[in-house]
């Protein structure tokens, strides 16, 4: 067995998140899980304990709250001992129209998304160079790579949160530190449930976990999930709005 | 909870198409509104674990179904003692990865990985150590269901014994189980020592069975399309966990097959020139040792396979024959397969054991035991089946509703006279196309 690893994750009742933990799990990691639903986050636990994590910790914590958050991340890496990875995961799908209509939900949006998820990413990211080791990964979205009409204040806040970790990875090139931007496709979980599934361009949350343990491996700055949204992305931003705006996407 | 239309859900035979309202809920606490979401309109729903059941027993066309498979979560695990509880939708394929490096196996294990626990109870199913050790419902410890009229209700063989009882085997009927524990098997190691030997004739496939009663694992394939002095040729296969070893879970899976391929891939000469190669490949006469993965779960090597038989699908039949009766019908059965001219790619041959289920509805009892598939041709296939059906009636013998998708209403009653209980103890908000016609039907 390999020396256990000291895994912090930010939302850690979210699907991806929980098939990425299993992996860690599997290898005897120590894992810290953060998340508002203690039911949740106690089933979670409960689980990774089973598949042979050395010890799960658990928090329950509004993230989208950032109110006092330096000193709550103070007691997360207290109770865990540090940190070697941190995985920033939580996030809110939200409904477009609702976000149109009603200016407090798309404040609320923008908060979970990009404002408090930025937060706790800057915390993550001081940690780490105190430490001078260790890898930060937050899930960010292909839907930030370029505004669409169905969903462009959720798009909206990933792209904030895909520029500010771009700007984490280049403020560490060259150092032992990490950082990964996760972007997935269509992951079949919860969030999307409400949606039709199948086909080609639908992924199982456990083939993102596994791109995410590969990414951080590689230390890949940037990862899309499955890895045929990068050549799709790579289309879309680059379509002349002439033919992008005849497009219902 | 939302609940959402789908029209592409089917059962592995692929026989039978329809539309579902299918709701699958994340969290354990979620079921009860997953059942009401994937209920409304019809009023009636299923819990559906991987659908690797043949027939019509995991589909309620035209109502609702709980898809299971998002709540694969372990609640606990014993590494001492071999004890786990967990979600009903795990699979045993992650059962497998979770024990077998810590030194535990399945207690029995059906011919693919790819099912749920909740479904292996709903279908009490059996395996390679039938003989041994009988089915699965006789290592489950205690389990959870919610039923619409109760809740939850924790049974075990000492609490809510009747219901305990009724749903091993109880086709998902009387509530959805919520999580299952199990007592796991102790093993050295992630190898079996195996033996696989031919046998010529059906009396062969007797004597080595007889033979082999000291062996855990027992199972014969046979060549359907020899006949005359060839009849009941085949491959007799046993194993046991061998005694040292490295414990290594099974690695991911390999190909798949990608779309639906042409109905016409599995024919008598394809299959003709199949059953030669497997009759006379070395692997026919090996001794040795080979790991749990190839030995219990060689068609798992290639993903979707039931997408061979092409879009009309396949009829899967297993029928089993009292003791006394096995020979002469096992050979009345080959013999009827090798006349009609429909050749069968799988033929599994196995004699059971007699340690009874706790479930009055479990298919296995004492005698032999054969599984085939066909591919759909039709009134054909569907004439060829209805005599082998007859075969297996004069003997008193009975047909596993989890292959099958077209079991006769009259059969279907005379072999479990238990399904007047089982539908007295049914949640009512639960059904299954298979259920509305063996009882709806008259
Ligand atoms: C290649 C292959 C080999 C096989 N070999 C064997 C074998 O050797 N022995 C054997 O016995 N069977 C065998 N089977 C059949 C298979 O083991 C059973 O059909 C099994 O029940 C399938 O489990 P599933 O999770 O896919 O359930 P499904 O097929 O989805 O459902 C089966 C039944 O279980 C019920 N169910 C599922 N989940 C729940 C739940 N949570 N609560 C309540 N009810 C539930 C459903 O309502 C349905 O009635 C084989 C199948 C295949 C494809
Ligand atoms: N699914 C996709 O198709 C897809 C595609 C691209 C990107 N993503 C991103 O992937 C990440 C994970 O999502 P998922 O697909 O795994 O969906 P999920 O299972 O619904 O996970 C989202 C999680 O975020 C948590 N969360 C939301 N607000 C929170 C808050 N204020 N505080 C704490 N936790 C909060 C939720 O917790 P509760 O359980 O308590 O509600 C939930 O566990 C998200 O960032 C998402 O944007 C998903």
């Amino acid at each position: 067995m390999p020396e256990p690893k000291k895994i912090l994750i930010l939302g850690a009742t979210s699907a991806i998140a929980e098939r990425w933990a299993r992996l860690r799990a599997t290898r005897g990691d120590r894992l810290l899980l953060v998340g508002r639903d203690p039911g949740k986050l106690s089933i979670v636990a409960d689980d990774l304990r089973a598949r042979g994590a050395t010890e799960v910790l658990v928090a329950e914590s509004d993230l989208a709250d950032t109110d006092g958050a330096p000193q709550r991340f103070a007691s997360f890496l207290e109770r865990l001992g540090g940190v070697d990875v941190a995985l920033v995961a939580y996030g809110v799908l939200g409904n477009q129209a609702d976000a149109q209509a009603d200016t407090d939900r798309l404040e609320q949006g923008l908060r979970t998304n990009f404002l408090s998820a930025a937060i706790w990413c800057e915390l993550v990211a001081g940690a780490l160079e105190t430490a001078g080791a260790g890898t930060l990964v937050a899930i960010s979205s292909v839907a930030g790579d370029r505004g669409r009409r169905s969903n462009y204040a959720y798009g909206a806040a990933k792209a904030g949160l895909s520029v500010y970790l771009d700007g984490l990875a280049h403020r560490f090139a060259g150092t032992p530190v990490t950082v990964v931007a996760v972007k997935p496709g269509f992951v079949d979980t919860p969030m999307t449930a409400h949606v039709q599934k199948g086909g080609p361009l639908w992924a199982t949350p456990e083939r993102v976990a596994e791109d995410i343990e590969r990414a951080i491996a590689k230390r890949r700055p940037v990862v899309y999930t499955p890895w045929f949204w990068w050549g799709v992305m790579l289309i879309i931003r680059n379509l002349p709005r002439m033919i992008f705006n005849r497009m219902n996407i | 909870m939302t609940a959402r239309d789908d029209d592409r859900l089917l059962s592995w035979g692929r026989v039978h198409r329809g539309r579902h309202r299918v709701a699958g809920p994340a969290w354990p606490q979620d079921v009860a509104f997953a059942a009401a979401a994937s209920s409304e309109g019809a009023g009636t729903t299923l819990a559906r674990g991987l659908g690797r059941s043949y027939g019509d027993t995991c589909l309620n066309i035209g109502g609702g179904l709980v898809a299971m498979t998002g709540l694969d979560r372990a609640i606990a695990f014993d590494r001492t003692s071999g004890i786990l509880r967990a979600d009903a939708g795990m699979s045993l394929d992650a059962v497998l990865r979770l024990a077998v490096p810590a030194g535990w196996f399945l207690p029995v294990t059906p011919g693919t990985k790819f099912v749920t626990l909740g479904g292996a109870v709903a279908n009490d199913v059996h395996g390679k150590n039938h003989h041994a050790v009988g089915c699965i419902g006789r290592h489950v410890r205690r389990f959870a269901i919610w039923r619409s009229d109760r809740g939850v209700v924790e049974c075990g063989p000492d609490t809510e014994t009747e219901l305990f009882k009724a749903t091993i085997g109880g086709l998902g009927l009387t509530g959805i189980l919520l999580w299952v524990e199990i007592s796991l098997i102790r093993i050295a190691s992630s190898s079996m020592t195996v033996e696989n030997e031919r046998f010529d004739t059906l009396d062969g496939f007797f004597r080595l069975a007889e033979a082999s009663a000291d062996w855990p694992y027992t199972v014969a394939w046979v060549d359907t399309l020899s006949t005359g002095d060839r009849l009941g040729r085949g491959v007799f296969s046993r194993g046991r966990h061998a005694d040292a070893g490295s414990l290594e879970a099974h690695g991911s899976g390999g190909p798949a097959v990608p779309v639906d391929a042409p109905g016409v891939l599995l024919n008598r000469w394809t299959v003709g020139a199949f059953n030669r190669l497997y009759y006379a490949k070395p692997g026919s006469a090996y001794r040795g040792a080979q790991h749990y993965d190839g030995f219990f779960y060689p068609l798992d090597r290639l993903g979707n396979w039931n997408r061979l038989y092409g879009r009309r699908g396949f009829y899967q039949w297993q029928g089993l024959v009292p003791p006394s009766a096995a020979k002469p019908a096992v050979h009345a059965l080959l013999d009827r397969i090798a006349r009609s001219g429909e050749a069968s790619f799988l033929a599994v041959l196995k004699n059971f054991g007699d340690m009874a289920s706790p479930g009055p509805m479990s298919f296995p009892m004492a005698g032999t035991t054969l599984a085939l598939d066909f591919p759909n041709r039709g009134d054909r296939t569907l004439a060829l089946l209805g005599d082998l059906d007859q075969i297996v009636a004069e003997t008193g013998g009975r047909l596993y509703p989890a292959k099958d998708g077209r079991l006769p209403v009259a059969m279907f009653r005379s072999g479990y006279p238990a399904w007047t209980d089982l539908e007295r103890l049914r949640d009512p908000m639960l059904m299954s196309s298979f259920w509305r016609r063996m009882t709806q039907s008259e």
